[in-house]
């Protein structure tokens, strides 16, 4: 019997709606319980973009996550505004390339990732939030080959379908990075 | 079938379509826009119209056109959208037309801002235009309840030929959920009134909601409200959530009763005995779980997106009782479980917070 509660945040066109739906997906192909909510402010690429995303055993109840206990953050103003409200013992995963500083709190955990750099490194510079989110299952110990790949099938439309295999190597890359 | 991932506002539009809706007309607004372009996509390719519209007041009247036609047929949009669809929505209550409306509210007044509200609530169960009438008002709080809330519309609304409307808000229309759309849909029934052709064989159908003789109107309006008392027996739905010994009770719909739940199971966990009524129909409201749970409780806590508005409700069908006490949010904020916890707390003290 478990609820984890993501926070995903960064800036709008890095996929931070994207991310948080493979992670609901992820949780659909798994049997679990899922919500997936956006912010839907007047937003628009290069301004800031969330989502609150539950994966549970139980059904969900409130679908707005104000305490993560996995945030997110793409950018530095998701780590300023957020930072304070994941829940104690819970997770900050990061974005090392766009975010200078270090995480204030000590009562979390945080994974700083280069994902940025670590995308226009393997020529996948959209994939930044594909890399983190390798990294997030990894660490979640989450990262079943067989429901990853059904949940990139649902979440990447059939359109899209060449798409599939960069996505999985991303989270591999993802997956192997360690600080 | 599968369970699929959708927002709450395309489950509406895909429900619709399973409902048999092949009519859809509307105006994009913030945040039911996916409603309309869901059904831009999908209505040509099964031989129905969707229609962007010059305008709501337009839009509304199309469904009027195709309503008298017998035909199943619906609208969408956003608040400040429903207010101009206020006209029509009274006509087609004159006309007895069924008809299936979509409001997924936003802050008000006014053109307002487009986060979630429950503000609507007074507009849409009192009416929502001029003259005595009503509408069924339906209020889902999850994606699922988003679909079966709106095939049981359009059967409503056929049923009473009236119009049956989703009440949701912003996060209703924009979650993801899983959802499954195995629905059930009844065959609709007969409708000897539309104006389909006589072909020579019976008398002209006219659908008009003007009636200049005053004897008549009144008779037309008192039967109408004979067929809201059928409804008031028939149509009310609700669910109680933890009620059985409850010494406080909350009551709140939509998103507001998915924060309230978190807030009950925690209380629960502290000992406080605190149950919910989430009433799923708005209009006819349920009055029956709130008469019976006046008897044991010692407040209630309406739980709302507004300054306080179906805690009128809530202090008729419990006659006063026992205090009712607001814990609200507006303008686009949602309460937390936190502030809703602090409010069940005082309340189980027995104080007002």
């Amino acid at each position: 019997m478990s609820t984890t509660e993501f926070l995903f945040s960064g800036f709008g066109g890095q996929g931070i709606l994207f991310a948080g739906k493979f992670v609901a997906y992820k949780g659909l192909v798994d049997d679990k319980q899922v919500s997936w909510l956006p912010s839907y402010g007047p937003e628009m690429r290069g301004g800031t973009a969330s989502c609150s995303v539950i994966v549970s055993d139980t059904p969900v109840g409130s679908p707005i996550v104000s305490e993560p206990d996995v945030l997110v953050a793409m950018n530095l103003p998701s780590l300023d505004r957020f930072e304070s409200a994941v829940k104690p013992g819970g997770i900050i995963f990061m974005d090392s390339s766009l975010i200078e500083r270090k995480v204030n709190r000590t009562d979390v955990r945080v994974f700083a990732v280069p994902a940025t750099k670590l995308a226009s490194d393997n020529d996948m510079p959209t994939l930044a939030n594909m890399i983190l989110i390798g990294k997030i299952l990894q660490v979640l110990d989450d990262f079943g080959d067989a429901s990853v790949a059904a949940a990139l099938g649902k979440v990447i439309s059939a359109k899209h379908a060449d798409m599939l295999e960069v996505n999985l190597r991303a989270m591999q890359i993802g997956r192997a990075y360690q600080d | 079938m599968d369970k699929v991932l959708m927002k709450g506002n395309e489950a509406i539009a895909e429900a619709a379509i399973i409902a048999g809706c092949r009519h859809y007309f509307g105006y994009p607004i913030t945040p039911q826009t996916e409603i309309a372009a869901y059904m831009a996509k999908r209505m040509p390719k099964i031989g129905g119209t969707f229609l962007q519209a010059e305008s709501e007041i337009a839009a509304i009247n199309m469904v009027y056109g195709v309503a008298s036609a017998g035909l199943r047929v619906m609208t969408s949009s956003s608040s400040p959208g429903i207010s101009l669809k206020g006209e029509g929505l009274s006509y087609l209550a004159g006309a007895d037309l069924p008809s299936f409306v979509v409001n997924v509210q936003r802050g008000g007044p006014g053109l307002g801002g487009i986060q979630p509200s429950q503000s609507d609530y007074f507009q849409s169960t009192r009416g929502g235009g001029h003259g005595d009438y009503h509408m069924i008002v339906l209020a889902p709080y999850s994606v699922q309840e988003m679909a079966e809330l709106t095939v049981k519309g359009f059967e409503l609304a056929d049923k009473y030929r009236m119009t049956a409307m989703i009440l949701a808000d912003g996060t209703m229309g924009q979650m993801m959920e899983p959802v499954s759309l195995d629905l059930q849909v009844a065959e609709p029934p007969q409708k000897p009134w539309a104006t389909t052709g006589t072909n020579l064989s019976r008398k002209h159908n006219i659908i008009n909601s003007l009636s200049l003789v005053p004897e008549e109107l009144e008779k037309l309006n008192v039967a109408r409200y004979e067929r809201y008392k059928i409804i008031e027996r028939d149509e009310v739905r609700y669910e109680e959530y933890r009620m059985e010994d409850a010494d406080v009770a909350i009551a709140a719909f939509g998103i507001a009763a998915r924060v309230s739940k978190n807030a009950v199971d925690e209380a629960r966990k502290m000992g406080i005995k605190v149950g919910l009524i989430r009433p799923i129909t708005l209009w006819p409201f349920p009055k029956a779980p709130f008469a019976k749970a006046a008897e044991h409780v010692k407040q209630f806590i309406s739980v709302e997106l507004s300054m306080g508005q179906m805690i009128e409700d809530v202090k008729l069908a419990s006659e006063c009782k026992v205090p009712v006490t607001l814990c609200n949010r507006v303008g686009g904020m949602i309460p937390t479980p936190k502030q809703v916890l602090e409010a069940i707390v005082a309340a189980d003290k027995g104080g007002k917070l």
